[in-house]
């Protein structure tokens, strides 16, 4: 008997991510953020969820990927993390897509970096690669991590 | 009622009656003879002897009963409360008190069953007999005791009544789960935010009937706010209730006498504080029975009564709880924790010499640093004060020590009354706003365009103004946070200036903010851990208009401005202030030490900063010690190498400092555009003099000699200076200009 799980996917620059559906607390539109000088650059700001203050991690800086257009629209995908919730910053949401354990396998040796700590592996779909986002550790901030400006 | 709901109730009625047992036994201790206390103290546990032994935890049932027999004959009068029987008595309740936990968690009064702690109770009631077998007598208390032993409960208002002995005066009380507070606290936190955006809106519209609602409701969430905060505080007492007990047991362990006293027990506070300051409190009382307060002998021989005296007092002061703990003992040796902190390598011996005595009182609280002779069980093991001191910290406190040789030890702690919803003042910066604490804020300045200006005066790039006669260092905001902007307006001032004067420790600093809009209660919401690392916030706030605002972390942001923490310019600065006198024609100089001993002087309007780096900091480029300073290279240029004779300079210059030398001292100047850092032996003080006193100079780099507090001093010439050093080459016209200290 084949284990199935579900993941929320998204998009950021062209590539397919997935987190595990039940870390998923909701997805929102843009929402307005009050910026944090001095914090990492990684951390896009503060923003109000109903009354809860949720820190917003820009997913394309963390993942080292290139800065999102300043005119393409951002989603939030607010995550339960141990340190209460946390909204990562992507570009596009995608389906809820289910799938089986087989279709799993570890990310290629040739993945380096901070990133290979993040992405946990990749599913393969019909038609392409999700890949599986380990948000705990998304959420997690090195210490003297690059501050911007 | 269930039966698990009659043991939880019987838990929580136990646990605050055995609070009180410890009072009362530490209370009878000094009054042995107090029938109503003994008769108190009787029933308490008679009480808790007979719900176990119809809940069936018998263990629990003996041991109380051993006590209850001893308890009754004192009551008697056939003996007479000693220490031996109240510790015996205290070791009971601390033995229900363990079974009560085992209860809590397994449900079953546990395994152990107290066999000898019974045999002492058994042997303490036939002191003369010794007879340890013998049959204790019994227990069947009269009747009427009985319904008194409600009566008192109901005082307590803890128990729900037997309705024929209420007492009138009894106020009705009933019993809250602190989850529910919690979850009131933070409703009431939404509903002053949501008041905050109704305020705002109602503002903008033009209907009397909205705003005749918006202004009741905001009255209602205001006095709501106030009573459901009331809700949690709590009196310091409830967590000074226990310090008899452990000043008694400290005090007995290590054979001294000690009386406690307490004033301000009904001083309030949030309940996340009062939790917060209990361990760090417990620790001072300890730590004041252990070192402070001597023997009894020793007291004698000083001239003190036997018996020390430890004072408890907490006070309401300006929106803060001041908590102190004085004792009468032997105070602190300034000498002895300037040796020890040398010895242990925490400051050289040179700064030890310099340090004023406050300043090496609070040496203590410095991690790993512990002055006792000898390591006791209860403290001197070094660790605790510096505990104590992150602790207080932690919420938003300050600790402060004060001492005299002789005559005792005085710890001061200061904390905000509650952490949730605070006054804050909020400003606008580069279109953000943030909030301010008002515990910080000491007034505001506004000036007008024209007059911003001339009012802003520079100190070699560092701006400052004059506040009734005394300079501020301002700091902008903009510039503090990289804000966008930050360079375009950073020199200019062609707008309105608005200054938010702040106190950060025992400094002032000038705030530069856009805009100052208002003050506001906000309640504080905690960062995150992805933000932990940001020093300059405190935590965050949602505006009225539901945009998140930062709140800003008022000695974080100083210390990034470099306006408190990094230096040892503390005491010099203070000394100015006194030497403000007759402001003629002087001008402002910084002493040190120079070689030799000889004073020496620079103005003090190239200063830019002191610091203190570690050897370790300090590398080599070439020849030259530099050090990272900033995100720069700072060149350090030593006097030494630049005033020795030239034979010795090339050797010195190559080496590097020896690793296992003290941090050393820097003057960091700011001269023609470049910064440079000056090795110096200590700083002395920062002074106002005239320089018309002067004389030629008698070596290269020196620029005159001059009189300064009676004794010459020598000026240095700093481009000379750093033309030798090598640092830097300024033409000498130039130089002369810059050097010639001109205010």
């Amino acid at each position: 008997m084949n284990h199935t799980s579900q993941f929320c996917t998204f998009y950021l620059d062209k590539l397919l991510f997935g987190v595990e559906l039940k870390t998923v607390q909701e997805v929102i539109r843009s929402l307005e953020v009050t910026q944090v000088p001095l914090a990492p650059e990684v951390v896009s700001g503060l923003i109000n969820l109903r009354g809860q203050i949720v820190t917003a991690v820009d997913l394309r800086r963390r993942l080292e990927m290139e800065p999102r257009a300043a005119d393409l629209p951002v989603m939030n995908v607010v995550v339960r993390s141990e340190d209460g919730a946390v909204s990562l910053l992507v570009d596009e949401i995608g389906d809820v897509v289910e799938v089986e354990e087989a279709s799993f396998e570890r990310p290629p040796e040739t993945l380096r970096g901070s990133v290979r700590t993040m992405i946990t592996g990749v599913h393969k779909l019909k038609d392409r690669l999700m890949l599986v986002l380990d948000t705990e550790k998304a959420c997690q901030m090195a210490e003297g991590m690059v501050v911007g400006q | 009622m269930s039966e698990s709901g009659i043991v939880q109730d019987f838990l929580v009625e136990s646990h605050e009656n055995l609070d009180r047992l410890d009072r009362e036994l530490v209370g009878l201790e000094k009054n042995p003879k107090d029938k109503d206390a003994l008769a108190g103290v009787f029933r308490t546990i008679h009480t808790i002897k007979g719900t176990c032994g119809f809940l069936g935890f018998n263990k629990l049932e003996k041991v109380a009963h051993v006590g209850e027999n001893l308890l009754t004959r004192l009551r008697d009068g056939q003996l007479t409360l000693n220490p031996a029987c109240t510790t015996a008595l205290l070791s009971m309740v601390d033995a229900v008190r363990q079974m009560l936990k085992e209860i809590e968690s397994t449900g079953q009064d546990g395994e152990i069953d107290y066999a000898e702690l019974r045999e002492t109770l058994t042997r303490l009631q036939h002191p003369i007999l010794g007879d340890a077998g013998s049959v204790p007598r019994a227990e069947a208390p009269p009747a009427p005791n009985d319904s008194k032993a409600e009566e008192k409960v109901e005082n307590t208002a803890t128990l729900p009544k037997p309705a024929a002995l209420r007492e009138a005066v009894a106020p009705e009380t009933i019993r809250v789960g602190v989850n529910l507070l919690d979850k009131l606290m933070t409703l009431v936190g939404e509903l002053v935010l949501a008041r905050n955006q109704l305020l705002q809106i109602s503002n903008t519209v033009e209907d009397t009937g909205l705003q005749a609602v918006s202004q009741r409701m905001n009255l209602i969430a205001t006095e709501l706010q106030e009573e459901v905060m009331k809700t949690r505080m709590q009196p310091i007492g409830n967590i000074w209730a226990q310090f008899p007990r452990t000043v008694r047991d400290v005090a007995l362990g290590c054979g001294k006498e000690v009386e406690i006293e307490m004033e301000g027990k009904e001083t309030e506070l949030d309940k996340t504080i009062i939790e917060a300051i209990k361990d760090p409190l417990t620790h001072l009382v300890r730590n004041s029975v252990d070192h402070g307060i001597e023997l009894a002998e020793v007291r004698l021989q000083a001239g003190k009564p036997r018996a020390g005296r430890l004072i408890l007092r907490a006070f309401h002061e300006g929106g803060q709880v001041n908590i102190e703990i004085s004792d009468d003992g032997a105070g602190l040796s300034g000498d002895r924790i300037r040796k020890k902190a040398v010895e242990r390598g925490v400051v050289t011996a040179e700064q030890a010499a310099r340090m004023s005595e406050r300043e090496v009182f609070n040496l203590i609280f410095l991690p790993g640093f512990s002055t006792a002779e000898k390591v006791t069980n209860v403290s001197g093991r070094g660790v605790g004060m510096d505990v104590v001191k992150t602790n207080v910290e932690k919420i938003g406190g300050l600790v402060d020590l004060q001492s005299t040789l002789g005559c005792g030890t005085t710890v001061r702690v200061k904390i905000p009354l509650t952490l949730a919803i605070i006054p804050a003042l909020v400003v606008t910066c580069a279109g953000e706003r943030y909030a301010i604490p008002q515990v910080n804020l000491l007034e505001l300045v506004g000036l007008e365009a024209e007059h911003a200006t001339s009012a802003i005066e520079m100190v070699h790039g560092v701006p400052v103004y004059r506040l009734r006669g005394r300079l501020l260092p301002l700091v902008y905001l903009r510039r503090e946070l990289k804000l966008a902007h930050a360079a375009e307006h950073a020199g200019s001032h062609d707008d309105a200036v608005n200054i938010v004067v702040l106190q950060a420790d025992d400094r002032q600093f000038g705030l530069v903010v856009d805009e100052i809009n208002d003050s506001e209660e906000i309640v504080v919401k905690p960062l995150r851990k992805q933000l932990k690392t940001v020093k300059t916030f405190a935590g965050s706030s949602i505006m009225g208009d539901g945009k998140v605002a930062l709140i800003l972390d008022v000695l974080g942001l100083a210390q990034r401005a470099s306006v408190v923490g990094e230096s040892r310019e503390r005491p010099a600065a203070e000394k100015k202030a006194e030497s403000v006198g007759s402001a003629g024609e002087k001008q402002t100089f910084l002493l040190f030490a120079g070689l030799g001993g000889s004073r020496m002087a620079i103005p003090l309007n190239i200063l830019a900063r002191l610091e203190e780096f570690p050897v370790t900091q300090v590398e080599m480029s070439g020849t030259q010690w530099v050090t990272q300073y900033r995100g720069q290279i700072l060149p350090l240029v030593r006097l030494a190498v630049v005033l020795e004779e030239r034979r010795h300079r090339l050797r010195a210059l190559q080496a590097p400092p020896p690793p296992d030398s003290g941090p050393i001292q820097v003057l960091v100047l700011n001269h023609d555009g470049r910064t440079f850092g000056l090795v110096v032996d200590r700083i002395i003080d920062i002074v106002e003099a005239h320089a018309d006193v002067r004389s030629k100079a008698t070596r290269a780099a020196v620029l005159y000699s001059l009189v300064i507090g009676e004794r010459v001093t020598e000026l240095l010439d700093i481009p000379a200076l750093l033309q030798i050093a090598g640092v830097n080459t300024v033409p000498p016209d130039q130089a002369t200009k810059a050097a010639g200290v001109a205010n």
